[in-house]
């Protein structure tokens, strides 16, 4: 294993199919019109000497190391600003040459400090490179003002010089050793958009500065990485390569956040993680990052984490460290128990859209095929269920229609529900690429969100609706269309079932479900939303991306149908730049449920009861598979509760803070005789467990996730489990423990039993991943390389169905007593309950959840920003302080639930989504008071949750 | 005469600048001008006005008001008297000029006199080398500056 080097071509790839021969040192080399002189040499194998280009950013010309001569031009232009022509001839190499760029490193060296020895970027320094390859050999310039000398010879300070900032705890600014090559400003505002450093002053003066002469922390910066990824020198270097040194090796992996699914590469020394870089042939994320995926993995040697497995009787016990054969054995004999006094739908379990494929797989093969039942569920439950109803239902399959390169061909984009720039942090950065060069946005969104106004990025229209309205707003916009007459008629004649159509147009055309008429309810003023339909409608190419705003609601199918509807009357499906987007939450969330993680479907969304799918299982399992469908989620806890389920494993998965109504979720566990979880930390179910199993980080296995756009990546072990055993071998010796005999050795074994069980997933082997990279499903004879886009001739189930999408208000109402609507979501630097991200230095930036409440509400209620406050529901209260902001709506309150001191869903009700149970977490009638620090429930919790923790000392 | 100005006032006066011309093509080197004539210099507090009102981020404003040397960060004295820097003055007696007025009136360049009255900046080029040395005080452009003159100039604002 080695390191991997990626070629830096200097410029960005021109993508004109015009092609242009030019030869560059006498070798001919054919390239797209527009590609620069430099990229084209790197093409022909040529590398010229550069310092401010990078193919990350655009050329910008001005450390004039690049420079060339070309035939029957005057002078020594720089290559990289200068665009190829046919017939063109360029040296690279020439005793002028030579010369001025020996001049140049010069005046570069004489103020930069000399130290390469003991410096953090020895080895891996673009200027060092730069020095060695012009043949510097002598320095000729004194320097007398310098910006790297702290003091001058005779002690006194000197001005020009600059302290290190380490105020960001990922990496660090040393304004000595920068050569102002503007690299990292331009990767902030090209690449990430955030636009938080610029260069201050003229001249010699010049300094790269975040915001206004702010240290990092304290600026606008996100901490995405992309300045430290520009950087050509140790003047933005990870803190990690400072304490530990340069990494020797790396494995191209996949990120284990968010449902974008970047790939890495996970630099090592011996088998420490010194780095994760973001890797430009990820096609998901094309060499660019966010806080979470490049500096926050800390988590993975964190102090907390569990390694060895651990068993106690009671949950009232402390827990005891045991071998791996006692805890299995204890475990399988307490289901098997259980099975054998209730029967055996008594037991079932619940898969991680944290793990991998193959291991979410063998899940809920586990109780299928071993338990015997389809008791199975996922987290997808609570957030995406509808997105697999309501495209099911409309297109024939579930899932998001395009790439994430889509979005560079779009015209006008409506996100609704999502806050991608915090949850989508990479997504965020491409679509605000796309939104800068032009491109219209919509957004629908109770809370003004960053996307509704950042810098060089303002929604044409926000349409700020009163939460839980989603139904009645998109109904509204599908009203207009119809209405005004501004549908896609060829399209709907050619591509959709024209009763459903009729039936539809004649629903929508109703005056009460014109903007006006709902104005009142959705509080989005008729005009607005008028020309928001009229601008999606008819601004070219229109693509939906949603969030959990639409999904988490008592009638988050309903909206998921108006969504498709939309795209459907206007055309916007089934070519690059349109489509309907699914912002999936977790990094293999479409993996889960692609692998038969729901009760009432087999792998590949095939229900339960068709014989012919169970007959496919059945035979190459062995076994006989009920055709019930089995429990959800909620059903598990109502069945525990009631006494007839008593036994659950469940991976990678917190739902004691994830799900809805913690109350009823902790009844519901300990009710349970036999509670598996297997995670890496002891969660806060782990609190209800009698049996834990350590876990295993997605640096520790080998396996796939598969993102929101459908492609499935490849995750690679780069170091053995400090665990002992990957979750997928886990899974296996529990399987076997309660007599599964499975015998799988490696995780590529698992993805041949997907394929030849499942038809979207026929030609996916670990050799096709090898030779693609990544490959986005359906991937099979038919389309033999994946399929970046979906419906492109005809939707998948055949005609798509346009389906009448009544609203019916949420029986959560505000009233006197609870008179604001909390709404929930999640902050950039933290991830879900934030179990992983908690442990990292993410904590500077989010440190505990904090309501957010409009300025004329907290002045009614006396509330000052920061104070503790109660917050009540009907579920529940807890107490959190308050942050005071015009993002929400006055009447509206926001909260985050990454921390479970909070318990943001003690508060949320069981109130869910009539199709598929998701719950309805984004509206809670609640009212807000001031409080003088937590609840009793809180402490009470806490003090639960410390004893519960007691490990017993080991004998 | 200057009055600790409150944060406050500085925003809501920014933002009057920033809404009567924020229209204009090209709007944010008029609006530091603007700011820089209702205040005397530019305060920090003005630049996350004008950032938020052009939709640009505060680095940005920041690096183009950094950039400028006319844009002033602290009020200065007030007069300004402004001395030519540049090759062609310098070749015409510029240097002798500038130590003249440097020594006259005691303070460095960019400094202001104790009793707030002259700020001395260095300026590259004012565009009028044919009359070298030049220097200008207050908006008044003065050509051939020689050594007496300088101190003419000086005793013109009271120094």
């Amino acid at each position: 294993m080695t390191l991997i080097k990626e070629t830096d071509f200097g410029t960005p790839a021109a993508t004109s199919e015009t092609m242009v021969t030019l030869t560059v040192d006498g070798f001919d080399v054919t390239v797209p019109q527009g590609t620069s002189v430099m990229r084209a040499s790197v093409e022909a194998g040529i590398k010229i000497p550069k310092l401010c280009a990078t193919d990350m950013v655009d050329a910008f010309g001005s450390c004039r190391l690049c420079l060339v001569e070309i035939e029957g031009r005057r002078g020594t232009p720089a290559s990289c600003t200068t665009p190829v022509e046919p017939g063109m001839v360029v040296r690279t190499q020439t005793g002028r040459l030579k010369d001025l760029r020996r001049g140049v490193m010069e005046l570069y060296i004489s103020d930069h400090p000399l130290d390469c020895l003991t410096c953090a970027a020895n080895g891996d320094c673009e200027l060092q490179d730069m020095a060695g390859a012009v043949g510097l050999r002598d320095v000729r310039y004194e320097a007398v003002d310098t910006h790297f000398r702290a003091k001058n010879t005779s002690g006194e300070a000197n001005p020009q010089w600059m302290a290190k900032d380490e105020s960001n705890p990922y990496f660090t600014y040393d304004p000595a050793k920068c050569i102002v090559c503007s690299r990292c400003v331009r990767a902030c505002e090209e690449v990430q958009g955030t636009f938080a450093l610029t260069i201050e002053g003229r001249g010699f003066d010049s300094r790269v500065s975040a915001g206004m002469h702010e240290d990092f922390l304290a600026s606008e910066c996100v901490s995405c990485g992309a300045c430290v990824q520009a950087c050509p020198t140790a003047t933005l270097q990870e803190k990690s390569v400072i304490e530990i040194g340069t990494p020797d090796r790396s494995v191209v992996t996949t990120c284990a956040y968010c449902g974008v699914g970047c790939s890495f590469k996970a630099e090592l020394r011996g088998d420490e993680l010194v780095r994760m870089v973001p890797y430009k042939d990820g096609k998901a994320n094309r060499g660019h990052s966010c806080v979470k995926g490049r500096f926050a993995y800390g988590y993975a040697s964190h102090k907390d984490r569990i390694l060895n497995p651990m068993i106690r009787e009671k949950i009232t016990d402390p827990w005891r460290e045991v071998s791996w054969e006692e805890a299995l054995s204890f475990a399988a004999t307490r289901l098997r128990a259980i099975q054998y006094e209730l029967g055996k739908d008594a037991i079932g379990v619940i898969t991680s859209s944290r793990c991998t494929n193959e291991e979410t797989y063998l899940v809920q093969k586990l109780t299928r095929a071993v338990f015997g039942n389809n008791n199975t569920d996922t987290c997808a439950r609570v957030c995406h269920s509808p997105t697999g109803y309501g495209l099911g239902q409309t297109f024939g399959t579930s899932a998001g229609t395009q790439d994430f390169d889509s979005v560079e061909q779009t015209d006008v984009v409506v996100v609704i529900g999502a806050n991608p720039t915090d949850g989508h942090p990479v997504f965020a950065s491409r679509l605000k690429k796309r939104l800068r060069q032009g491109a219209k946005l919509i957004v629908v969104d109770p809370r003004r969100i960053d996307l509704v106004k950042t810098p060089h990025v303002e929604a044409a229209h926000h349409l700020a609706l009163r939460p839980g309205t989603n139904v009645a707003v998109v109904t509204a916009l599908a009203h207009v269309i119809v209405t005004e007459g501004l549908f896609d008629e060829a399209f709907i004649r050619e591509r959709c079932d024209q009763d459903a159509f009729a039936d539809y147009a004649e629903f929508v055309s109703d005056e009460k479900h014109s903007p006006e008429a709902v104005e009142s309810l959705t509080g989005v003023p008729a005009q607005d939303l008028r020309e928001a339909a009229r601008l999606y409608a008819r601004g070219g190419n229109g693509a939906i991306y949603y969030g959990l705003g639409v999904t988490e609601h008592s009638q988050g199918s309903t909206t998921v149908i108006g969504i498709a509807n939309l795209a459907m009357l206007t055309g916007n499906i089934g070519r690059p730049g349109v489509g309907v987007n699914p912002l999936r939450g977790q990094n293999n969330v479409q993996g889960s449920c692609d692998m038969g993680s729901f009760p009432h479907e087999l792998p590949g969304y095939r229900h339960v009861n068709g014989q012919e799918v169970r007959d496919i299982f059945e035979s190459m399992w062995g076994v006989s598979i009920s055709d019930e469908p089995g429990l959800r989620i909620p059903n598990m806890l109502d069945a525990a509760v009631d006494g007839t389920f008593k036994g659950l494993y469940c991976q990678g998965e917190d739902i004691l803070q994830s799900d809805p109504d913690t109350k009823h979720v902790s009844a519901g566990l300990a009710a349970m005789d036999c509670v598996i979880v297997h995670d890496l930390f002891l969660n806060e179910t782990a609190n209800y467990a009698h049996v834990f199993l350590p876990g295993s980080t997605f640096l520790e296995k080998d396996g796939t996730f598969t993102n929101a756009e459908r492609r499935i990546n490849r995750v690679r072990k780069v170091m053995a489990p400090r665990n002992g055993y990957a979750d997928w071998e886990v899974t296996q010796m529990l399987a076997n423990a309660m007599g599964g005999n499975w015998s799988y050795t490696h995780p590529s074994q698992i993805m041949d039993e997907i394929a030849a069980t499942t038809p979207s997933f026929a030609n996916v082997s670990y050799a096709l991943l090898e030779e693609k990279g990544s490959v986005q499903w359906p991937c099979n004879d038919k389309t033999p390389d994946g399929s970046p886009v979906m419906h492109v001739d005809e939707f998948v189930r055949g005609k798509g169905r346009f389906i009448r999408t009544d609203y019916i208000a949420t029986d959560e109402k505000t009233g006197p007593r609870f008179p604001l609507l909390l709404t929930t979501g999640r902050i950039l630097s933290q991830y879900n309950v934030g179990a992983q991200t908690r442990r990292t230095g993410n904590v500077v930036w989010h440190a505990e959840d904090l309501l957010e409440i409009h300025p004329h509400d907290a002045e009614v209620r006396g509330v000052k920003d920061g104070d503790w406050i109660k917050l009540a529901s009907r579920s529940g209260e807890t107490a959190l302080r308050t942050k005071i902001t015009d993002k929400v709506s006055p009447g509206v309150v926001y909260t985050t639930f990454h921390h479970p001191t909070t318990q943001a869903n003690v508060i949320t009700t069981d109130y869910s989504d009539w199709a598929t149970n998701c719950p309805e977490y984004k509206v809670t009638a609640v009212q807000v008071m001031p409080s003088n620090g937590p609840t009793d429930w809180q402490e009470k919790y806490e003090e639960f949750s410390t004893l519960s923790r007691r490990i017993e000392a080991a004998e | 005469m200057v009055l600790q100005l409150s944060s406050q006032e500085i925003a809501e006066r920014t933002s009057a600048v920033v809404e009567e011309l924020a229209q204009l093509e090209g709007p944010l080197l008029p609006i530091l001008h603007a700011v820089q004539q209702e205040f005397g210099f530019v305060p920090a507090g003005a630049l996350p006005v004008i950032a938020e009102g052009l939709n640009l981020s505060r680095a940005e404003v920041h690096g183009v008001m950094s950039f400028y040397h006319d844009f002033r960060e602290k009020p200065a004295g007030r007069h300004v008297v402004k001395v030519c820097r540049a090759e062609a003055c310098q070749s015409m007696g510029g240097d002798a000029v500038a130590e003249r007025m440097r020594e006259r009136l005691g303070v460095d360049w960019h400094e202001t006199t104790a009793d707030g009255n002259v700020t001395l900046e260095p300026v590259f080029c004012l565009g009028l080398c044919a009359c070298a040395p030049a220097a200008m005080v207050d908006e008044r452009l003065v050509g051939r500056v020689d050594e007496a003159r300088a101190v003419a100039l000086l005793a013109e604002v009271g120094a």
